[in-house]
């Protein structure tokens, strides 16, 4: 039994959300899919431990979960947006999920994205045909 | 007969709900951005389209992983919002044509596309927030709609040659319903951006504007990548604007450009409209 090799496994820093992570945090994902209802989201508040337990969420991806890891989570199978669904309530955005992923602070991060679009306006304008406020 | 007006593309990202809800359209971070849909909204105001087929991607409110559809279509007559775990209220539900949609489903399975079919179908943001950002949140909403989800969330996906050919597939299905319809397919998702990982934050300008630039003269490039290709170039979630080309197949080969706006970075994305309108 072999998983199928891709030609997008070796982007760096990216784990593509495919069946080899599904299948082994089927679990997990189950669990965060759960955060959909506030009574969910309440119950895990309460005890988190025992959350796991009902979604049979065991071993290291259980530890992830306490530990709030959410690396971990993602190399361990978690898909991010239904990770998203367990750090937006909790007061994490997407942003500061990022600047965790690469260790730096969520100001850095965002800083790093402004300087995606500096100069845009002007290199609009030389492309040609676009709206340019 | 129904007929297809033109497409329009949009990003769907939460925060562009929050946005609205907060009345932060004019604020510094958000003006360009939505000041930038101003001519798509005074587009959508003057053709005033029956129904809007709304392409865009299940974040994981309707479907769970238990079963993925890669390609699902609405056949119901009312679609709701709901708690998605994001934080973002939900909205008053959309109008939906079964009659229409179970058309379109007979067609697209007779033209070898075998979708799935829903009865019950939860609308995320991702169908939410591009009518939001086009019509402003209404209730009721202006227009009727019909749902077409793509899976772009958990690979295989489909290929952009496989969505673009789905196009071309609901825009024989649109032209073959007797009733006198003007409809709009709105593509939605991308451009860049990548959420996850260590690579968090990618945004890649130039290849943004290409896309956009080629969807609107020259589609068929884009069908030329692998999904590895584009997602190493535009980011893990980049693979949304695939879906740009469902809403592109379902056009005529030569469309008019109405409006081009393209601005980056919103929340964590290089986000891009386009109208294009049809010729008569």
């Amino acid at each position: 039994m072999t998983w199928t090799k891709h030609d997008y496994d070796d982007i760096p820093g990216t784990y593509v959300f495919d069946g080899k992570q599904a299948h082994g945090a089927y679990p997990l994902n189950k669990l965060l899919f759960s955060f959909n209802c506030e009574g969910n989201r309440r119950d895990f508040e309460r005890d988190a431990a025992a959350y796991c337990d009902r979604y049979g969420v065991a071993g290291r991806y259980k530890e992830l979960v306490l530990t709030k890891d959410f690396l971990g989570m993602l190399r361990a199978g978690a898909n991010i947006y239904y990770l998203a669904k367990m750090a937006i309530p909790r007061g994490t955005s997407v942003q500061d999920a990022g600047a965790a992923f690469q260790g730096i602070s969520t100001e850095e991060f965002q800083a790093k994205l402004l300087a995606k679009g500096a100069g845009l306006k002007e290199r609009l304008a030389k492309r040609g045909g676009y709206w340019n406020g | 007969m129904a007929r297809i007006i033109g497409g329009v593309t949009s990003s769907h990202i939460p925060a562009v709900g929050n946005a609205i809800a907060n009345g932060q359209t004019q604020e510094p971070y958000w003006k360009r951005f939505f000041d930038g849909y101003e001519p798509a909204k005074t587009w959508l105001r003057e053709k005033h389209p029956d129904l809007a087929i709304v392409v865009y991607n299940d974040h994981g409110l309707n479907f769970f992983l238990d079963k993925v559809p890669t390609f699902a279509l609405g056949c119901a007559d009312v679609y709701h919002n709901d708690d998605e775990g994001w934080a973002l209220a939900p909205v008053a539900p959309f109008k939906g044509d079964a009659q229409f949609s179970w058309h379109i489903a007979e067609s697209l399975v007779e033209q070898d596309f075998d979708i799935c079919t829903c009865q019950e179908m939860k609308v995320d943001h991702g169908f939410v927030n591009p009518l939001r950002a086009l019509y402003g949140t209404c209730d009721p909403w202006p227009v009727t709609t019909i749902p077409l989800a793509v899976n772009t969330v958990q690979h295989p996906v489909p290929s952009a040659r496989r969505c673009y050919r789905l196009g071309h597939a609901l825009r024989r299905a649109v032209e073959s319903y007797p009733d006198d319809l003007e409809v709009v397919v709105f593509g939605t998702g991308g451009l860049s951006h990548q959420l996850q990982g260590e690579r968090a934050g990618l945004i890649d300008v130039e290849f943004d504007l290409q896309c956009m630039d080629k969807i609107a003269n020259d589609p068929e490039w884009m069908t030329q990548f692998s999904n590895s290709e584009i997602m190493r170039r535009t980011g893990t979630e980049g693979i949304e604007t695939i879906m740009w080309l469902v809403m592109r197949g379902a056009l005529q080969s030569n469309v008019k450009l109405v409006h081009k706006h393209y601005h980056a970075p919103i929340s964590n994305t290089g986000a891009g409209v386009l109208v294009l309108e049809n010729y008569e």
